[in-house]
């Protein structure tokens, strides 16, 4: 217990303290870039663009690898990783332009095929010399044991970046989720901005690769929004509170996982959010489950007795 | 080309929009008066909303060229306030009735800019000019579907625009909203303002529009209400399906 | 290569990865159909904690019990999603999203709870499966083929694929006309008395049965990708349900072998020593197959609505 209240308090150590910092801010901007995506209901595909960066960044390896390096320059892995998402993301809108396939089928198979597809590369650098120590299936689940000053930097950094698009492009974003035909007629590119969204989600993938991994950085985007949703009826209060159930919840659960050993870090921060959406749902007063039925309950009786 | 007339709010001239290999708007020319109220009638899949859909841009077309006041739509977008059909937005969308009609500001607004308390006060003028000021502060999937186009329109309003473009504004809405409708849309007239709308209630032409364009893919009739609405043009708009009946027209419905 | 080392070492985990991507395929069919592509998405990742429970309760790495907590865990998914969904007025890829990687994650935490005891089961294998040992040693060639006395030694998930495939397949045919009726028109059906949501639910159950059966050979996220490619490109090949699904069983298979093939081959031929990951490369094949249909299927277009 001492030892969680020293993490929570950044007492346990400079790279608990590290990881603790950088998860709290990846948690802020993937709470608030995650409101768009699930406002414009995209939170599945930023799945399949998570899922697709796994070649890219093991492609990154390679090359820098090849070009003399050690390959494991994080900007370096990141680049790839936001290019091959971002391959993903151009294959499922030309497999749905092209075909009769429903988006959902396409984000389906690009995620199964491209994650393959890293998966084949990964077993192909773990023959190479070079890659027995890269450490790359921490990619995977993520891992906070070696992070760096300069890691936790570029995550910091990185969210500060996503916070600050998605202040300044708040009002686009929510008029293209909530009616794009009507922004399309005010001026605004809605392909633009749609693609902004899923930029800014691209981003939050990239950033949380280290921390959380490619298989679970979708958490982080869908799970704050929709706990969000329960407490208000306004799209831009939701962005912050999810904003801080976001940073909060991975604030608490890198001090959680810092406290005991064999507790990974990313699938802890997903099960303290998951806690924070049952209790948001459960007891919310806007829209939550228990105060709709105290509601429904008072309303019966007033009805029956008006009877 | 000739050039499109500039005293004109909407002047279109030689429109075509096609879905997949069928045309649903066909070499249209129209040309709409300034400071009226203007419907755009036809049957059901006649290309009456893809006509406006494809003035504003929301569709592709194939062909054609449209004049707003005399300009580009680009140019003159500030210019022109659209309510689209009701049915197209989420409902549980997290938004109040005032951040639905402050939409409407978020042009001029800016990218950075606040939305201003003179801004907030403008928004719940336009609420109350369709009478929903009480309703401020719900979320928007709680009102009745008249009720809900009353926030579009108000919407609308918030633009400040000149031209007002109006897809089925009184589809599927109480009798009461229709009359708020009605009253504002008179009120812009009033004003100077320029109203087109898509309307399919045959019974309520005469009573609230003063000019009409009839269309069924092709151009089939336009001018003032008194000559262009008449047995004969509704006959070449509907064919054979509605029997004439001069003055007294029943709507389509009613005569099937 | 089509030797005695052929039987050895290719033929038992080549057969399984067929019927693996055939199991998938056939419900895959319907789910893209029915616009629930995702929810193949969601099975692969709740399979991890049910197969660890499953685990953990029994003791052993036994199919059975890990099986059962596979699909108890496919059966807690989907009725969780529905309750958010429904309570919570959530949209279903969000309420899927909220599910799926929270059961993930608890399942990624009892696994590495559990990974001090030693047995076989890690987060790698769990993710990357690992069809490459599923060797038949025992087998001295194609004798072995018709030898009653080495199929002993088959690798038993080779009889567990062939039986999950054939109990899938029975089930649509059994099926097959509720099925469409209901994938086409699920008012219309409920309307002659077919119980459309428990046939949607029956469908979800038999997707989680195949995903369980192919986790073990190709782990537990490329079991999306033999869900959605084959029966996708079969979608781009023809009009007519039956012969879809024929399609997508036959690019299951090719998938199946080639993919195979080329992980276990490929690298020699291009001059490298070690082969790289089936599963991978299955599901790699699969995705090319799928290109190949965007590119060229003959009924890449439908009818779209005006």
């Amino acid at each position: 217990m001492t030892q969680f209240w020293d993490a929570l308090t950044l007492q346990a150590g400079y790279n608990a303290a590290l990881v603790a910092l950088g998860a709290a801010m990846l948690g802020l901007a993937a709470g608030a870039a995650g409101s768009f995506v699930t406002l414009r209901k995209r939170a599945l595909v930023s799945d399949a663009t998570a899922h697709s960066s796994l070649p890219g960044i093991v492609l990154a390896f390679m090359l820098m690898v090849a070009m003399g390096g050690e390959g494991r320059a994080l900007f370096g892995l990141l680049t790839g990783a936001a290019l091959s998402g971002l391959t993903g993301l151009l294959v499922i809108s030309w497999i749905t332009r092209r075909t009769r396939l429903a988006e959902d089928a396409a984000m389906g198979a690009v995620l199964g095929t491209f994650f393959g597809l890293g998966i084949v590369l990964l077993t192909v650098v773990q023959n190479m010399r070079a890659g027995r120590q890269a450490g790359l299936e921490e990619f995977l689940l993520g891992a906070t044991a070696g992070m760096l000053r300069e890691d936790a930097i570029l995550i910091a950094l990185g969210g500060a970046m996503v916070l600050g698009v998605c202040w300044a492009m708040r009002r686009p974003m929510t008029l293209v989720a909530f009616d794009a035909p009507y922004a399309a007629t005010l001026g605004y590119n809605t392909r633009a901005i749609d693609l902004l969204i899923m930029g800014l989600a691209m981003a939050v993938t990239v950033i949380g690769l280290k921390l959380v991994g490619l298989v679970l950085i979708v958490a982080l985007l869908i799970i704050p929004p929709v706990a969000a949703r329960f407490w208000t009826e306004s799209a831009a209060r939701m962005v912050w509170i999810a904003g801080g159930i976001g940073g909060a919840g991975a604030y608490l659960g890198a001090a959680i996982s810092a406290s005991a050993p064999n507790l990974p870090t990313g699938p802890i921060i997903v099960l303290v959010l998951t806690a924070g959406f049952t209790l948001s749902m459960l007891l919310a007063p806007a829209r939550g489950t228990l105060w709709a039925a105290l509601r429904h309950a008072r309303m019966r009786r007033r009805l029956q007795r008006g009877a | 080309m000739t050039a499109l007339p500039a005293h004109s709010p909407l002047a279109v001239r030689g429109l075509s929009v096609t879905y997949g290999d069928k045309p649903a708007v066909e070499d249209v020319d129209a040309t709409f008066p300034a400071a009226a109220l203007s419907a755009i009638i036809g049957p059901n899949g006649a290309g009456k909303s893809t006509f406006l859909k494809a003035c504003l841009g929301v569709v592709p077309r194939l062909s054609g060229e449209v004049a707003i006041f005399g300009q580009t739509f680009e140019d003159a977008r500030a210019r022109v306030a659209y309510v689209p059909q009701r049915a197209s937005v989420d409902w549980d969308f997290p938004a109040t009735v005032l951040d639905v009609v402050q939409m409407g500001q978020y042009r001029r607004a800016g990218l950075w800019g606040r939305l201003s308390g003179a801004a907030r006060v403008q928004a719940l003028a336009c609420l109350d000019r369709v009478g929903m000021t009480d309703f401020a502060k719900r979320q928007i999937g709680q009102l009745s579907g008249g009720q809900q186009q009353r926030v579009f329109l108000a919407r609308a309003l918030a633009q400040e625009a000149d031209l007002y473009l109006l897809d089925e504004p009184f589809a599927g809405v109480d009798a009461a909203t229709e009359r708020a409708i009605v009253e504002v849309l008179r009120s812009l007239r009033a004003a100077g303002k320029s109203v087109i709308a898509v309307h399919h209630d045959l019974a309520t032409v005469a009573e609230y529009f003063d000019h009409v364009f009839l269309i069924n893919v092709t151009r089939r009739a336009e001018g003032p209400v008194a000559t262009a609405f008449t047995a004969e043009t509704l006959h070449a708009t509907y064919g054979g399906r509605l029997a004439p009946m001069g003055t007294g027209l029943r709507s389509q419905e009613a005569a099937e | 290569m089509m030797g005695a080392e052929f039987v050895q070492f290719s033929l038992t985990p080549i057969l399984i990865g067929i019927f693996a991507a055939m199991a998938c395929a056939l419900p895959g069919n319907f789910l893209i159909l029915r616009r629930q592509a995702m929810i193949g998405d969601a099975i692969s990742h709740v399979v991890l904690p049910g197969i660890v429970m499953g685990f953990l309760v029994s003791g052993t790495v036994a199919a059975g019990p890990m099986g059962l907590g596979a699909a108890g865990a496919a059966i807690i998914a989907v009725v969780l999603i529905e309750a958010i969904r429904r309570f919570g007025r959530v949209e279903p890829g969000a309420a899927m999203g909220v599910v799926f990687t929270s059961m993930f994650a608890a399942g990624v935490l009892l696994l590495e709870q559990s990974g001090s005891s030693g047995v076989h089961l890690d987060v790698e294998h769990a993710l990357m499966g690992n069809l490459e040992q599923l060797i038949w040693l025992r087998a001295s060639g194609w004798a072995s083929v018709l030898d009653p006395a080495a199929w002993a030694s088959l690798p038993p998930e080779l009889p567990t694929m062939a039986l999950t495939f054939a109990l899938i397949g029975a089930l649509t045919l059994a099926f097959w006309r509720w099925l469409k009726i209901a994938t086409f028109d699920e008012g219309f059906a409920r309307s002659l008395g077919i119980p459309a949501g428990a046939l949607g639910f029956g469908l979800v159950i038999s997707a989680a049965l195949a995903a369980v059966a192919a986790f073990q050979a190709v782990g537990s996220i490329l079991v999306i990708a033999m869900f959605i490619c084959p029966p996708a490109a079969a979608r781009l090949m023809t009009n007519s349900l039956s012969a879809q699904i024929w399609w997508s069983l036959a690019f299951a298979a090719l998938s199946a072998i080639l993919g195979y093939v080329l992980a276990g081959y490929g690298p020699l031929w291009l001059g490298a020593r070690d082969a790289v990951s089936a599963a991978g490369m299955i599901a790699v094949v699969s995705g090319v197959i799928l290109g190949l249909a965007v590119l060229f299927g003959p009924h890449r277009t439908g009818a779209r609505a005006v």
